[in-house]
This record gives C-alpha cells, structure tokens and sequence, in this order.
C-alpha cells in the first residue's frame, strides 16, 4: 500500500518534493485569485422538506463530489454515489477520486467555486482549523440531528461512535465528519507471543518485566517508526491521559500554563525514556521511516511497535502468512489511574466536509447521510478492513485478525476514548512535540527537559496573538 | 538602407517582445506578486487578504526553526560548493592528466572515457530518486555504509547516520556532493582539453609537478568555469529542500538538525497554512541567493588569462 496515502488525521508530508522549488511561483499565482475573489453569494438552492427528504434536497442539482483516493480507495463513495443517484434519478453526480486535495480544491476555495463535499484527506490536505477561520465550511448541525437513513428514529448523530462529533467540532460548531474510526495502542504477533509464551501486560511494570524477556530471547523488545517520533507520542500521550484523565488533557489542548509539567506526563514520558535506557528499543529505530520500522516487526526483528489501527491494512503486502497481528490497549502507568487499562487513545479520521459556498450544500449534507449509513460504511468496511465511524457498521462481519483486535479493543473502551485536539489546532505545536519526543527516544533530552521545551512552544503559541484559539 | 535597419528591428522586435512578456508574466510577476504577499496574512484558502506590513519578517527572528534553517544553508553554503569543485577538479585532473607521462607530457589516464560517464551517472538521476537511494544507505541496520563499517571490523564507527543530529548534517551534504560532482568534473574536462598542449608541455620542460601544474597552470586557465560552478552550488546548497524532506527524520529533523529555509518555507505554507509567512521566507531567501551571487562574482574576479 502506497505510504503516503493512508489517511491518517497527522501523517506528515513526506513524499510530496520540490515544490518548495516552485512555490515562488506558485503562491502568487494564486494571488491573482486572491484579489481576484468575488463576493458573489452562493445560491443555497433548497426544495421543500419532508420524510423522505429531510434535508431538502433539490431533486434535480447536480452533486459534485471530490474524494481523496489514497489507501481506501474511492469505491465506497462511488457506491455512496449510486445510492444518492437512486434516491434523486434527475440529480447528476459528478465524482473525483484525486490524490493531492489540497492542491486541487485551494485555488477553487479561494474563488468561492468549491465542489459540494470534499473528502480533505491525504497528506496533501488543508488544514481544517484555516479552513473554519476562514470561514469556508458549512456547519453540519442540521445533517447530524437529521434521521438517519438506516434507522429513521434515530438522529444521524446518534449512529457514530463516541468522539466522531467531536472531533469535527471547532468553536462549538461541527465543520467535518469524519467517516474513519481509528484507535491508537501497540501491536504484536499472536503467534510470536503464544510461542515464546509472552503474556501481553496491563501495567507499565509488566511491560518492563515483559520487554526483559523478549530482550532474553534475543528479540527486540519495541521498534518505532523513528523518522516520524509522532508515533511514539501516541502511546506517551495515552498513558499521560490514563493517568491524569480527560482534565489533563483538556488543560493540554486548552494551552494552560504549565500543562505539559503535570506529573502524568512527566512520568509517562519517563516510561519512553525507560524503555530506551534498558536497551529495549530496537538500535538504530530513531533513522527508521515508518516503513522500514513496520518491516522490521513484521519480520519479527522486534516484538512490538506503536501503531494506529490502519496498520494491518497498511502492512498488507509485507506481513508474512499467519503473523495474525493485534493491536492491545497501552498499559497503565500505575494504580492511581483515573481511566482503566481499557481506555484509548481514539479519533476518527477521513474528513468529510460541505464548503460554504458550494453550489448545491443540500445536496452535499444529503450525500453524508447516506454515506454515514449503515449500508455504506458497512461496504466500506468490507472494501479495507477498517473500522468505519458508525456505530454496530461491522456487525456479523468476518474480520480479519487485526481488525477484528480492534474492533474488540474499541468494544471494551466503550466510553472510555480520548483523543488530543492540539494536533489539529496548533500543528506548529504538533512539530514540537514530535521533535523533543524524538530527542527523549534518544536520551539526549530528559523527561524534564521534554516537558521544559514543550512547554516553552505551547506558552509562545498562547502568546501568539495571530494564531486562533480553541479551548474544549 | 535605413529601410533595412528600420526592418531589422521590428524583426528583432517581434522575435523577442512574446519571451519578454511570457517572462513577465511567469517570472516577473510572481516575483512581485510573493513580495506583496510576504507583507499579507494570508491562509491560502481565503478571499481575504490582511496587510501586516514587516510583522512576517520580524517573526522571522524569532523563529528557532527558521534560525536553525539560516545556520544549517549557511553551514552547507561554506561545505558544499567548496567540496565539490575541489573533487570535480581533482577528478577531472585524474582523468585528463593522471596516466603515464608520455615523452610529449601530460597524458589522460586509460579508460578516462568510463570515469566520466560513470561519475557523471548521479546527475541523470532526480534528486528525490538519489535521496530515496541513500536512505537506504544510510539505513543503520541495513544499509550498505554500516554493512560495509561491520564488514571490516569497524562496527564503532556504525551510527544511525540520519537519525543523529551530529551527523545527519553531514549525510545530507554528503549526498548533495555525490549528485552534482560528476557534472562538475565533466564541465572542468571539457574545459581542460581545450588548454593547449604546448603550454602544458612547457610547464613539463621547466620541470613542473604535477600539483605544481595543476594550481599554477591548469586552475588559472579554467578560472571562469570554477566561477560559474561556485555560484551553481551555492544556490544548490541555499536549497536543499527535496533530499532533507526524503532523507530526515521529521522531515528536518533530528530535532531541527537539518531544517533548511526551503522546507520551512513548505512546512509553513501547506502545513500550518500561512502564506504569507512562507512567502516572508521565500523573499529572504531570494535576497540571500541575490547577496551570495553577487558576492561570489565580485570576489572571485581575477586577471583572465589570455591563451596565444
């Protein structure tokens, strides 16, 4: 599977090249646009409502939609698609599967031409939060208290997994849904474990008594997907917001002067630094890429990796037959947690969105509902072993091992999901983290001194009066 | 006759007025176009365009990346075209000069043909294949430069070459040197056979090293090329944009190691989604490759040597 296009919310850019080369050229050209923007108003055609169209839809627009065609493909919405064009035999849609939605869909922001609903995924994608301030997006309140279409008595937004709503939210308002379920924790081989009879633990202790054992065996304990130190934050991030609950990481996303100092997140950043210290960390992780770190598991060269739920899917061509990975919960740092062993770092991604200024937004909120039915993403779902962001969508489905491992793991969180905000508001603070995690894999930062620098960027973001603030 | 040269102009005219303006619309007005938005807060998604005067350029001071960014183009401006035109030179000396000396003199060495196409191979490639190449170089469990180390015994000397913000600097330099070197040697050897033999075989008859004539004589003649080269790499050097985003942790990284201004610059507009602060960056580095041009022509003038 092509890298680059799995469509996770915080992949970096990391294939797209010289363009810097061509920026120059290419930001002023725009500029043309930018001047150039009309203040024409968009014409919100809109028909009659009624049970069977809730949302009003004109019977006859024509739907443009453009999908992001990365590691999911775009079968799935095309199927989408067909149900819309069963539902409104008069309407044309028009469908783009593209790559770089960014580069595409900016110059037709700009000039207020933008298509009915964007699919703004993909490494290439454009930042949610300018998009709002900006504003440029249609609130989709109405589509999530409409019924939904698989089972009328019940609001669309009652069909999504927890956190899906939120995770759209910006200023109180929901500006994307996001139609992915994916779930942080680390993964290894069933088979591997049962064979060496390694039990996977729910302590961090017994993480540290485990990766003595695998060490033992001549094994790596962890790799990690060096090039990228974000994916090590994930479990960081999780064990801090076990212990500390949801008000570490409210004060985390909310900017609170020191919150990066709290004692969870100094210990569960010790926890990193431990695993480094005794040597459990596969040498030479901090130059691997995601790939070669994810080869490296997949080879057995290291029991353990950090990893979302679209792992599997994205290790598919390398996994060698019966490695039957599984992705388990974080451990927890110690007794005095305030979330169970269960509880996970969850986000949905895969950002569907309706523009302001769309010419047919009825039309755009109408494809979402149908979209976000159980019959679409249950398709989905078959398509790319992945978790769609509808509640009971698998349901009876075979799966395979890890998303069947997923599934599970997301069953026993129940309510139990988190999931930081600061990465989508403040990408600039995004980076900072990464880099001092990055250095704390190394030993070359302690824990203080990773929480002192944090620290350091998140009070210069607060500070920073041209950036907009979010608070949760 | 004055109807002639009235004639010629027009034709002069014609054939040169649609370059010049293709030129200002694609070149020229860009160029202006990034200097207004420099002083602009614009998203790049937005109609709507705010006027912040220097402000860009004055968080540009404070930006630890972006200082970072400016030391690490500088350090690669002082490493880079140094390094490759001393090796272009000497390997350019090897092949037209390194063989057996003949009774008439200097003699190119044999197979001297194989060498340059083969150092020249690198530049056929795109830097962001020879990026891709080298990190699996580099690779620290895997790759050929720690296999080769642990091959001979060497295993101290084994690092996570990119992963390491000591040396990640120098890998990436490293890298750039390889790609571009072999052009270089071949522009010198083009410019080395065209230096008359008997000049070079007086130098022999007075009794003449062959450092000795390579500095004294041969350097000297191709003085203008060598000029030409230095400024090249120095703009090669103040980029480096496409190796660092393929190679480095981060992209940039380890912990800004190896950020450069062109991939703050990327980072800034398509990430963060500030334009205008990009095209702050995009603006300065257009006055250093001016400053550095400039600089590099005057100081390196010299006396040309006239041959015959």
């Amino acid at each position: 599977m092509d890298p680059s296009s799995t469509p996770v919310v915080r992949r970096p850019n990391r294939r797209t090249l010289l363009r810097a080369a061509t920026i120059g050229l290419a930001a002023p050209v725009l500029t043309g646009c930018v001047t150039g923007a009309g203040d024409e108003s968009s014409t919100s055609a809109r028909s009659e409502t009624s049970a069977d169209n809730p949302l009003g839809v004109p019977e006859k627009a024509p739907l443009e939609v453009v999908v992001f065609k990365g590691g999911y493909g775009d079968d799935y919405a095309i199927n989408a698609e067909k149900l819309y064009e069963q539902r409104y035999p008069s309407a044309t849609v028009d469908h783009k599967g593209i790559q770089k939605v960014g580069e595409a869909l900016q110059p037709r922001f700009v000039a207020d031409t933008p298509p009915d609903v964007v699919d703004n995924t993909g490494a290439g994608r454009l930042d949610l939060a300018t998009l709002v301030a900006a504003k440029k997006l249609t609130d989709l309140t109405e589509l999530l208290d409409a019924p939904s279409l698989h089972d009328p008595t019940r609001k669309v937004r009652d069909t999504l997994l927890p956190g899906v709503v939120e995770d759209g939210t910006l200023d109180g308002k929901v500006y994307s849904l996001n139609f992915t379920y994916t779930a942080w924790g680390l993964w290894y081989s069933k088979p591997q474990f049962d064979r060496h009879g390694w039990t996977y633990p729910s302590t961090w202790d017994g993480m540290l008594a485990l990766c003595a054992e695998i060490k033992k065996a001549g094994i790596a304990p962890w790799t990690y997907q060096g090039k990228y130190p974000e994916y090590l934050n994930d479990p960081l991030l999780t064990m801090a917001a076990k212990a500390g609950g949801p008000d570490l990481v409210k004060a985390v996303d909310n900017l609170q002067p020191g919150a990066w100092k709290q004692q969870p997140l100094l210990d569960a950043a010790t926890a990193v630094a431990e695993l480094a210290g005794r040597g459990y960390l596969l040498s030479g992780s901090e130059a691997l890429s995601h790939t070669e770190a994810q080869a490296a598991w997949s080879q057995g060269k290291a029991a353990i990796i950090p990893c979302g739920s679209w792992l599997e899917a994205e290790q598919k061509g390398v996994t060698p037959d019966g490695f039957d990975m599984v992705m388990a919960a974080v451990p927890t740092l110690g007794a005095g947690d305030r979330l169970p062993y269960g509880a996970l770092l969850a986000a949905s991604s895969e950002s569907f969105l309706v523009p302001a200024k769309a010419k047919n937004p009825r039309g755009g909120l109408e494809f979402l509902r149908i979209l976000f039915s159980q019959p679409a993403a249950r398709r989905f779902a078959e398509l790319n072993s992945t978790l769609p962001s509808v509640a009971g969508a698998t349901d009876g489905l075979t799966v395979s091992s890890g998303l069947g491992s997923v599934r599970a793991a997301v069953a026993a969180a129940g309510a139990n999901t988190f999931t930081y905000r600061f990465r989508t508001w403040y990408a600039p603070l995004a980076k900072a983290v990464d880099d001092a995690t990055g250095e704390l894999a190394t030993r070359r930062v302690t824990p203080a001194q990773w929480a002192d620098r944090i620290q350091r960027a998140a009070d210069a973001l607060a500070r920073d009066t041209t950036v907009a603030k979010y608070t949760r | 006759m004055a109807a002639m040269r009235h004639g010629k102009y027009r034709f002069l005219a014609g054939a040169i007025l649609p370059g010049l303006l293709l030129y200002a619309v694609f070149v020229l007005s860009p160029y202006a176009q990034a200097f207004y938005l420099s002083l602009t807060d614009w998203t790049g998604v937005s109609g709507e365009v705010g006027f912040v005067g220097l402000d860009n350029f004055r968080r540009l001071l404070d930006d630890r990346l972006f200082l970072s960014a400016l030391r690490n183009n500088g350090l690669m401006l002082l490493v880079v075209p140094l390094a490759t035109i001393l090796l272009g030179l000497l390997l350019a000396a090897l092949v037209n000069f390194g063989g057996r000396r003949g009774s008439t003199g200097l003699a190119g060495i044999r197979g001297g043909e194989f060498y340059k196409i083969a150092y020249f191979f690198p530049q056929l490639l795109s830097l962001p294949i020879v990026a891709v190449l080298w990190q699996f170089v580099y690779h620290p469990n895997e790759g050929l430069l720690n296999g080769f180390l642990r091959a001979v015994g060497l295993d101290a000397l084994a690092h996570a070459w990119l992963g390491d913000p000591a040396l990640a600097l120098s890998a990436v330099m490293a890298v750039l040197v390889w790609s571009s070197v072999g052009f270089y040697m071949v522009l010198f050897s083009a410019a080395m056979e065209s230096i008359p033999r008997d000049v070079l075989e007086a130098a022999v008859l007075d009794g003449a090293g062959r450092l000795a004539t390579l500095r004294r004589i041969i350097v000297p003649l191709l003085w203008d090329n060598v000029q030409v080269a230095f400024v090249y790499l120095g703009v090669l050097a103040l980029d480096g944009f496409a190796v660092v985003q393929v190679m480095t942790a981060g992209p940039g990284g380890p912990d800004g190691a190896t950020e450069v201004i062109g991939l703050g610059l990327y980072r800034s507009a398509f990430t963060y989604g500030k334009f205008g602060y990009a095209a702050a960056m995009g603006v300065t580095l257009f006055f250093l490759t001016l400053a550095f041009a400039v600089i590099a022509l005057r100081a390196s003038r010299r006396e040309r040597v006239e041959l015959s």
